[in-house]
C-alpha cells in the first residue's frame, strides 16, 4: 500500500548544528510509527517539519503522492496533518472548548458560534471517554494531564489524517496512558497514520507497528516492531548496551534528615514522614492524589499550615521556596517550563540561578557540574530554549545539584529523559543518596519508582494510605493507591 | 480505576460561574462608593446624586470611558497606547481648525479627524509589530512627536466649531448626556465585538500567548494593528466631543486630562490584566465610572487636588492588589 506521508532526504541545520541529517521518513495509514533517540536526535525537529512549524533546508515531503510545502502550521493542519506538541501550547485563561477551536472559531451569522464548538467538543471528549473534563472549564483549573488531553482533542477536531504526538505520555499517569493506548487504537482503526515520540520503551513496544531510531540528528535503523527486541532498540539508541536499569540499593540507613509530623494544608492531611540519609524514598499514587502537594509543602512553594517539621533534628518552619533553600532542601520540579527554568537565559545562568540567589555569588565547576548530568560542556553559553526538552531536563537537575542539598524532593525528574540518560539519573540519585542526601522521589512510571525506591508510600486522596518495601509488586501499589483489595 | 473517576470530576467541573469575578467586584466596589460617597456629601448638607451630580459623573466618564476602551482593546492582546492624550489634543485642533465655523464642514472635518487618528493607529500598530518596538517606547514615541508639533505649531486655542456641532456636546436625553449614550453603545459594541466574534477571540489569544496564537494560524501582528487603529479612533471620538463642549480646538485638552495614564489606570481598575489575555469592557467602564464618581465627590467636599490623585493612587493600587490575590486563590488547587 501506498504510504500517506514520504519525506524524503531531509536536512536541517541550527546556528552550525546538523539537527537532521538526510532522513526518510514513511508513515502507513493505520500505522503506529515510533520515532525514537537520545534527547537532542532530532525527533522534535522532524516532527516540526512535518507539522509546517518549521522548514526543511533540503528535502521534500509527499502527501497522498502530491508534493507538498508548508510555509505554517495552519497549511499542514488544512492538508490534514496535526501535531501534539511536546511543550503544552494551551491558552491558560480560555476555556477547553475555546482552546480545541482556536483558530478555527466555527461561526454563525456573524459571531462565533459557541453552542456548536462546545457541543462538537464535548462529543470529542466523550469519544475519549474524558468525563471528568467540561468544555467551559478554563484550562488554568486543569491538571496538567488532562491539558494533555485537550491537546489531544485539539488535533482530533482538525479531523487529520496524519497525527504527530511529541511524547504525550510524558505528564501523563499510569492510569492515563491506559486511555491513550485505548485512543491511539481507535485512531488507528480510523485509518489515520500516527507518528509517535516517547523515551518510554513499553509504550514503543505496546502501541507502534514501526520503529525509528535517530541518533545525533541521522537515522539508525528503520524496522517493523515485531522484529526488534528491546535490547537492540536501547543498542540502537545509545550505540552500546546499557547494563542494568537500576543501581544497587542503599544498606545502610543513615541518621533522619527531615522529618515531618502531622503535616496539613489545603490538600494534604496528616502527613508523617521520615527521610534519612542515603535512602531514597518513592512516592506513589493517582494523579490528583497530592504527592506534587507533598513535594510542594517540603519546599516551602505550598507551606503546611499545620504540623512539625524537623530538619536534622531542629524544628524549622518552611513557609516560602527561599526558605526551604536555605534548609537545603532542593526540589525538582515537574513543569520545568513554568517553574523550573528561565528560558532565555543561558545553561550556565540557569545552573547557578538559586545557588546564586540564595547563597551569593561564588564559584564552583558548571562544566563538572553539568558533565555529572550527562550534558554536553560546550552548551554552558546556549540559551535553554535552544536545547532539545530533556536536556532542559537535565538543566533542571543540575541547578539543583549545584546548591548541595541536604533532601532532594525530585517530582518527575526524568520526565522526558531518554534511557540513556534516564540511567545516568538514577546513577547520579543513588550517588547522592550514598553521600548522606535524603531523597524522596515522585514518578508516574511505576517501574522506575519501584526500581529505585529503598521504600514506597502510596498516597490516596490527600494523605498516606501506606507504606510498602522495596521491589513491591506494581498490582501491590496500585491497589493501595485506589483502595482496592488489600 | 474507578476511584480515580468518581474522585475527580468534582473538582475539575467548576465553571467561572458563581465566582466573584473582578467584573463583579467593579461595580460592588462602585456601588459602595455611591453609598459612602453620598452619606459623606450629605454630611456637608448636599446630595451626590442629584441631576447635576449625576449629569457631572456621566459627562467625565464619557471622554475617559472612549480612551479607555480602545485602550482595553490594546491591552487585552498584550499591548499599550501612551499616545491618546496628545492626539486628542491634535485631532480636537483639526477638526476645529476644519470645520472653522462653518456648518457645512461638520462632515469632512469629522471624516478627516477620524482618519488621521486611524493613521496615526495604523503607525503606532505596524511600528509595534513590523518594527518590533516595545509597545511602550513606540506609543510614548509617536506621543512625543505629536507634543512637539504641538508645542512648535500651536500656543493655545484655535479654530471653531458651528452651534448645530456643539448640540453633541450638550444635548441630553433625560438626565444622561447624548454623548454618554453614544459611549455606551459603542461599548456594547465593543463588548460584543470582543466576546461573540472570531476576531475578538483572537485578541484574546494573542495577548494570552503570542507564540500559542501564531501557531494556531491567527494573524497576531494583524491583530495588534487593528486593535491600535481603533484605539487611535477612539481617541479621535473623544477629542470630537470634547470639541462640541469647548467651541474650539485646544493643543492641551488631552494631555491636561491625563486621558493616557488615566485610561490606562480604569482599564486596570475594571481588572483587565496588563500583559494581556484577561478581562473586557464591562470592567473598564466601571472602572472609568469609578474614577469619575470619585473625582465628583471629591469636588463635593472639596477636597484639595493633591489629596484627591493620593486617593486615586491608593484605590488603583489595592483593586490590583486585591486581583493578584483571587487569582492566587484560584491558582492553588
Ligand atoms: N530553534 C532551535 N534553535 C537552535 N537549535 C535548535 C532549535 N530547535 C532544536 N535545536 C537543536 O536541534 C537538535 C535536535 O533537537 P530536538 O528538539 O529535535 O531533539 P529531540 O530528539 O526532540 O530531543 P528530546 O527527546 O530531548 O525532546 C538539538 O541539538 C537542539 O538543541
Ligand atoms: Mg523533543
Amino acid at each position: 500500500m501506498a504510504p500517506i506521508v514520504r519525506m524524503n532526504g531531509i536536512n536541517k541545520r541550527f546556528l552550525g548544528v546538523d539537527a537532521l541529517k538526510d532522513i526518510d521518513l514513511e508513515l502507513h495509514a493505520g500505522e503506529v510509527h515510533a520515532l525514537v533517540g537520545e534527547n537532542g536526535a532530532g525527533k522534535s525537529t522532524l516532527m516540526k517539519i512535518l507539522a509546517g512549524a518549521h522548514r526543511p533546508d533540503t528535502g521534500t515531503i509527499v502527501l497522498n503522492g502530491q508534493l507538498v510545502s508548508f510555509a505554517s502550521p495552519v497549511h499542514a493542519q488544512r492538508a490534514g496533518i496535526a501535531i501534539v506538541h511536546q511543550e503544552m501550547t494551551l491558552l491558560p485563561d480560555r476555556s477547553v472548548a475555546e482552546n480545541v477551536y482556536l483558530g478555527r472559531e466555527p461561526v454563525r451569522r456573524g459571531h462565533v458560534d459557541r453552542a456548536r464548538m462546545q457541543a462538537a467538543t464535548a462529543d470529542l471528549l466523550d469519544r475519549l471517554g474524558e468525563r471528568g473534563i467540561t468544555p467551559r472549564t478554563p484550562v488554568r483549573r486543569l491538571p496538567v494531564a488532562q491539558q494533555q488531553v485537550v491537546e489531544i482533542v485539539k488535533a482530533l477536531s482538525m479531523d487529520a489524517r496524519v497525527i504527530a504526538m511529541d511524547e504525550p505520555t510524558a505528564a501523563l499517569a499510569e492510569h492515563e496512558v491506559e486511555l491513550l493506548y485505548d485512543l491511539v487504537g481507535r485512531l488507528r482503526a480510523d485509518g489515520i497514520a500516527v507518528l509517535y515520540v516517547s523515551h518510554r520503551m513499553r509504550e514503543v513496544f505496546d502501541l507502534s507497528q514501526r520503529i525509528t531510531v535517530l541518533k545525533d540528528g541521522a537515522l539508525v535503523t528503520s524496522a517493523a516492531t515485531t522484529e526488534m527486541t528491546p535490547d537492540q532498540l536501547v543498542r540502537a539508541m545509545v550505540g552500546r548496551p546499557l547494563d542494568a536499569m537500576f543501581p544497587d540499593r542503599a544498606k545502610t540507613r543513615g541518621p533522619v534528615r527531615v522529618s515531618v509530623r502531622g503535616g496539613g494544608n489545603e490538600r494534604l492531611r496528616d502527613i508523617t514522614i521520615d527521610l534519612a540519609a542515603g535512602e531514597i524514598v518513592g512516592l506513589a499514587g493517582l494523579q490528583g492524589a497530592g504527592r506534587s502537594a507533598v513535594a510542594r509543602a517540603l519546599t516551602g512553594v505550598d507551606p503546611l499550615t499545620r504540623g512539625e517539621v524537623e530538619v536534622d533534628d531542629r524544628p524549622v518552619r518552611i513557609r516560602s521556596p527561599r526558605a526551604a533553600i536555605r534548609h537545603g532542601i532542593a526540589h525538582v520540579t515537574e513543569d520545568r517550563k513554568g517553574e523550573g527554568l528561565a528560558l532565555r537565559q543561558t545553561v550556565r545562568d540557569n545552573t547557578m540561578l538559586v545557588r546564586n540567589a540564595v547563597f551569593g555569588r561564588s564559584r564552583i565547576d558548571v562544566d563538572r557540574l553539568l558533565g555529572s548530568v550527562g550534558l554536553a560542556a560546550g552548551r554552558t553559553g546556549q540559551e535553554v530554549r535552544f536545547l532539545s526538552g530533556g536536556n532542559q531536563q537535565k538543566v533542571v537537575l543540575a541547578k539543583w545539584l549545584a546548591v548541595a542539598p541536604k533532601v532532594l524532593v525530585a517530582d518527575e525528574p526524568t520526565r522526558g529523559i531518554d534511557v540513556g540518560a534516564k540511567r545516568g539519573v538514577y546513577e547520579l540519585l543513588r550517588e547522592l543518596a550514598c553521600s548522606g542526601v535524603a531523597i524522596l522521589m515522585i514518578s508516574s512510571e511505576l517501574p522506575e519508582l519501584i526500581g529505585m525506591s529503598d521504600r514506597i508510600l502510596v498516597m490516596r486522596d490527600g494523605h498516606l494510605a501506606g507504606e510498602l518495601p522495596a521491589g513491591s509488586s506494581e498490582e501491590a501499589v496500585m491497589a493501595l493507591a485506589t483502595g482496592s483489595g488489600a | 480505576m474507578t476511584a480515580t473517576q468518581a474522585a475527580q470530576p468534582v473538582r475539575h467541573n467548576a465553571t467561572s460561574r458563581g465566582r466573584v469575578t473582578p467584573t463583579l467586584m467593579v461595580y460592588l466596589a462602585l456601588v459602595v462608593l455611591l453609598v459612602v460617597g453620598s452619606v459623606l456629601v450629605a454630611m456637608r448638607g448636599g446630595v451626590l446624586l442629584d441631576h447635576g451630580g449625576i449629569l457631572n459623573i456621566l459627562t467625565r466618564s464619557t471622554v475617559l470611558g472612549l480612551v479607555a476602551i480602545g485602550q482595553t482593546m490594546v491591552i487585552l492582546t498584550g499591548s499599550l497606547d501612551l499616545s491618546p492624550a496628545y492626539l486628542i489634543g491634535l485631532c480636537s485642533l483639526i477638526a476645529a481648525e476644519t470645520m472653522a465655523g462653518d456648518p457645512g464642514m461638520v462632515v469632512p472635518a469629522v471624516l478627516l479627524t477620524v482618519g488621521f487618528a486611524a493613521l496615526v493607529g495604523l503607525v503606532n500598530g505596524l511600528v509595534i509589530t513590523a518594527l518590533k518596538v516595545n509597545a511602550f517606547i513606540a506609543t510614548l514615541g509617536v506621543a512625543l512627536i505629536i507634543r512637539g508639533y504641538l508645542e512648535n505649531t500651536y500656543t493655545g486655542p484655535a479654530g471653531s466649531v458651528p452651534r448645530g456641532f456643539q448640540h453633541l456636546g450638550y444635548d441630553r436625553i433625560g438626565p444622561v448626556p447624548l454623548s454618554t449614550v453614544v459611549m455606551l453603545v459603542i461599548a456594547v459594541a465593543v463588548w460584543w465585538y470582543l466576546t461573540r466574534t472570531k476576531g475578538g477571540y483572537h485578541v484574546y489569544a494573542v495577548g494570552g500567548d503570542a507564540e500559542v496564537a501564531r501557531l494556531s494560524g491567527i494573524r497576531t501582528g494583524r491583530t495588534i494593528v487593528m486593535t491600535h487603529v481603533l484605539c487611535s479612533v477612539m481617541a479621535g471620538l473623544a477629542a470630537l466631543f470634547l470639541v462640541s463642549r469647548l467651541g474650539s480646538g485646544a493643543p492641551l485638552v488631552g494631555a491636561d486630562g491625563g486621558y493616557d495614564l488615566e485610561s490606562i489606570a480604569a482599564v486596570v481598575l475594571g481588572g483587565t490584566l496588563l500583559s494581556g489575555g484577561r478581562g473586557g469592557v464591562a470592567g473598564t467602564i466601571g472602572g472609568v465610572l469609578i474614577l469619575a464618581t470619585l473625582d465628583t465627590v471629591f469636588d463635593d467636599l472639596g477636597v484639595t487636588p493633591f489629596l484627591k490623585d493620593v486617593v486615586r493612587g491608593a484605590v488603583l493600587i489595592v483593586a490590583v492588589a486585591l486581583y493578584a490575590r483571587s487569582q492566587l486563590a484560584r491558582r492553588a488547587r
